[in-house]
């Protein structure tokens, strides 16, 4: 059994995001880059399935600039046997993530694909989704728990009114979230090891996939600043302070 | 529990400009050494915070097409500032009348994070194998004393010790040579300067604490390669300390502000003092209206030759300012740093091929220019030992007149943590409140710094005695912890009319202020989980 696990190249999480000044994205210079941390959850649970004996491939793909391989090359460390990277210049859109990792799948035949929940930057939530369509395969979205059982999944799911388990068929599509695992450290000795790990690379316009944004951002602001709190003196002067400045009593 | 070891020719500790600088001349002199270096930030460059005005002699040396490399040394020197600061007034000081070494016309305004990112690809492009993430943790000796190599940190260990799930222990690199590397107040260097007495003779080290702020600013206020430095306000005449203002590229200016931790009184706070130092007219006008988008502090090496320790033993070196090559006068620290590091690599070279002796090293240092630049500069930081003015009056002749070759050496007297004054024989200082658009709070500084460490770690911020800061320092000296940290990791805070005192572990930005400075030498800094610490951009 193969596992596909695509990961993507983010700002790092401890990395306080900064707008740029004319409104037309954000800085990405001199900023430190991670793994998307979901994602890290895909490549522990697929090498962790595959620790069990269940599984015998685990590939890593990304799609990016060059420098994207470096996310590919840390899911080598922890576990993944080889990696592919699709280069794209810019934003890339979740649906051509999707198309994108549609073409891989038909070439790479894997029996699962992992990824995470959504990424950090963009938020969407939608290529787990997309894909599921675009190859008419089932999906667990918001992974928590992930049973392999002789051609089926088990999966626990996080929704809102809890945990919800589901089984589906396989192939499939599960998208992972935070609480599926701990990931675990590259260590200094397997860091080495990826380095002599192979990495595939071609370009998107090579699987015939357009990258072209479909959606045209037209402005990229900063939230409010939120105002200095104040200290009241009484409750009667809190209340007033309700009613006639806030107004929301 | 057995480690699993790796052996190379030369392992490095820390990817600095001293480090970096020491695996390149390595690669450059013998293509086929096996060099590795070790980094306890999740990359080179996030967590090097320095001014910079960068003097490009070391580099010329170790890479003379750098200008061809895609260095990011670009901003030239154009204009230079000198202002005596009264409490609104400010006073030009001519650049004619400044000393050689305060003169910058053909040096560059840069980031050193950035040098350090670029001279990491440098490295790896000759072969050197970079680890960032991994902090060197233990020093590891042979059987006759001398040292083998390092350990780095286990990996998931939580706030107790035990293991968690995820353990990782540390690797053993073995190194015939091992360089350590790890700037100012490295916590192994700390250790081996002890181990092996190499301060035998020499005066006490002598440290400050460097703010820096990077602001984006109007067009208007910005001077491209415009440097300004600034003595005076707001510290008084007894505290050594003072500004930089250096505008770089894209409309940013570095703003920093260093105070020698010499200071004596326990109510001072450097953070504050900086904060303070912003709201001058002179420095107000230049960034009101701007955007501040980064923040960070580290501390500094002022000793100078005095202070210097020998930096060869048995199996090791320690380069930079692990062992203290800054030029205090210059306020420069990275080109010595570089080139005490590539001495390093021409002493091992020596070492592991003719099999000669590391003592080398001090010929070799003591025959290059960082000596001639460290002999000239030696008088200058002990003479503000006097005060402000004698020191100006003091340096003048002595750098001016005489160029450094005054037929004496100034001593100094004491180590940083010994001058603090008992706080109730000291003033307090009242502080103005932060206006959130020139001047800040810690909180939302720290925040600016990405800092960050693993839940659930053990504290790395070790005491020896856990009951000296309330039993002791609180009483004595107003425990300056609270103060002097300048990322708010010490609180005293008072529960049911009890004081406790808290680390806030997670807060620190990796400065070493609290090691240096804990009058009772209470506090050890350790290094944390791997990755851990700020994540500079380009500081």
């Amino acid at each position: 059994m193969k596992i596909l696990v695509a990961v993507k190249r983010v700002i790092d999480y401890n990395v306080q995001i900064r707008v740029k000044e004319d409104g037309t994205g954000i800085v990405t210079e001199n900023v430190k880059m991670s793994t998307n941390p979901p994602d890290d959850n895909a490549i522990e649970e697929a090498v962790k399935i595959k620790e069990s004996g269940k599984a015998t491939e685990v590939i890593a793909v990304t799609i990016g600039e060059e420098k994207a391989q470096e996310t590919v090359r840390k899911a080598l460390a922890v576990g993944a046997d080889r990696g592919i990277h699709v280069k794209a210049e810019g934003v890339i859109e979740p649906i051509a993530v999707s198309k994108i990792l549609q073409k891989i799948v038909d070439k790479e035949k894997p029996d699962l694909v992992f990824m995470g929940k959504q990424a950090i930057d963009d938020d969407c939530n939608q290529t787990g989704q997309m894909l599921s369509a675009l190859l008419d395969w089932p999906q667990a979205t918001f992974a928590s728990k992930i049973e392999v059982k002789d051609g089926k999944l088990e999966v626990v799911r996080e929704i809102d009114e809890g945990l919800e388990t589901i089984e589906i068929n396989m192939p499939a599509i599960v998208t992972c979230d935070l609480r599926l695992n701990e990931p675990r450290y590259a260590s200094l000795p397997n860091i080495m090891k990826a380095k002599k790990k192979p990495i595939e690379q071609m370009n998107a316009s090579d699987l015939g996939v357009d990258v072209a944004p479909k959606i045209q951002q037209i402005k990229v602001e900063e939230p409010p600043k939120r105002k200095a709190g104040i200290k009241v003196s009484s409750v009667a002067e809190l209340v007033q302070k309700l009613k006639n400045e806030a107004k929301v009593i | 529990m057995g480690r699993e070891s790796m052996e190379y020719d030369v392992v490095i500790v820390g990817g600095g400009p001293s480090g970096l600088s020491a695996a390149i001349k390595l690669k450059q002199l013998d293509p086929n050494l096996n060099v590795c270096l070790l980094e306890k930030a999740s990359e080179i460059g996030a967590h090097i915070l320095s001014g910079n005005v960068f003097e490009t002699r070391a580099l010329d040396e170790l890479l003379p097409n750098w200008k061809e490399l895609n260095s990011p040394i670009k901003t030239k020197v154009s204009k230079e500032k000198f202002l005596f600061l009264g409490k609104t007034k400010s006073l030009s000081w001519p650049t004619w009348l400044l000393p050689k070494v305060q003169q910058n016309h053909n040096n560059y305004i840069i980031s050193l994070a950035n040098l350090c990112r670029w001279l990491a690809e440098q490295a790896e492009a000759l072969g050197v194998e970079i680890f960032p993430g991994f902090p060197a943790s233990e020093i590891l000796y042979n059987e006759d004393g001398s040292v083998k190599g390092v350990a780095t940190q286990d990996m998931g260990i939580d706030k107790e010790g035990n293991q968690k799930d995820s353990f990782e222990p540390g690797i053993e690199l073995l190194g015939k040579v091992t360089v350590f590397a790890e700037g100012c107040r490295g916590h192994l260097g700390k250790q081996l300067i002890k181990k092996f007495n190499l301060s035998k003779d020499k005066d006490p080290q002598q440290y400050g604490i460097g703010f820096k702020e990077i602001w984006e600013i109007q067009d208007t206020n910005h001077d491209e390669g415009m440097v300004m430095h600034t003595a005076g306000w707001p510290l008084d005449n007894n505290t050594y300390g003072g500004s930089f203002m250096y505008h770089a590229e894209n409309k940013q200016v570095f703003l920093g502000y260093v105070i020698g931790l010499d200071y004596k009184n326990p109510h001072l706070s450097p953070y504050d003092e900086f904060q303070r130092f912003k709201t001058h007219p002179s420095i107000k006008k230049i960034i009101e209206g701007g955007k501040r988008i980064s923040y960070g502090a580290r501390a500094l090496i002022e000793g100078g030759l005095q202070s210097l320790p020998q930096m060869f033993m048995p199996g090791a070196l320690i380069v930079g300012c692990d062992a203290g090559t800054l030029n205090m006068p210059k306020i420069k620290g990275s080109h010595t740093a570089m080139k005490s590091g590539m001495i390093a690599a021409e002493t091992i070279i020596e070492n592991i091929k003719e099999n000669k002796n590391l003592s080398v090293y001090e010929e070799k240092f003591k025959k290059s220019w960082v000596y001639e630049e460290l002999h000239s500069a030696r008088n200058v930081k002990p003479s503000f030992s006097w005060g402000l003015i004698l020191g100006i009056i003091f340096t003048g002749i002595d750098q001016i007149l005489f160029k450094g070759k005054l037929p004496f050496t100034l001593k100094h007297k004491h180590a940083d943590h010994e001058t603090l004054k008992p706080a109730n024989q000291m003033p307090k200082i009242e502080y103005p409140k932060y206006d959130n658009v020139i001047t800040f709070d810690k909180t939302s500084s720290v925040y600016l710094t990405g800092t960050n460490h693993a839940e659930n770690q053990p504290v790395h911020l070790k005491l020896k005695d856990p009951n000296l800061p309330i039993n002791y320092t609180l009483e004595k000296f107003d425990e300056p912890a609270q103060r002097y940290c300048p990322a708010g990791v010490y609180e005293v805070q008072k529960e049911n009319d009890i004081n406790k005192f808290v680390i806030n572990s997670q807060n620190c930005i990796h400065c070493k202020t609290c090691d240096i400075k804990d009058p009772s030498q209470n506090i050890t800094w350790v290094t944390p989980e791997g990755s851990g610490g700020p994540k500079y951009g380009n500081m």
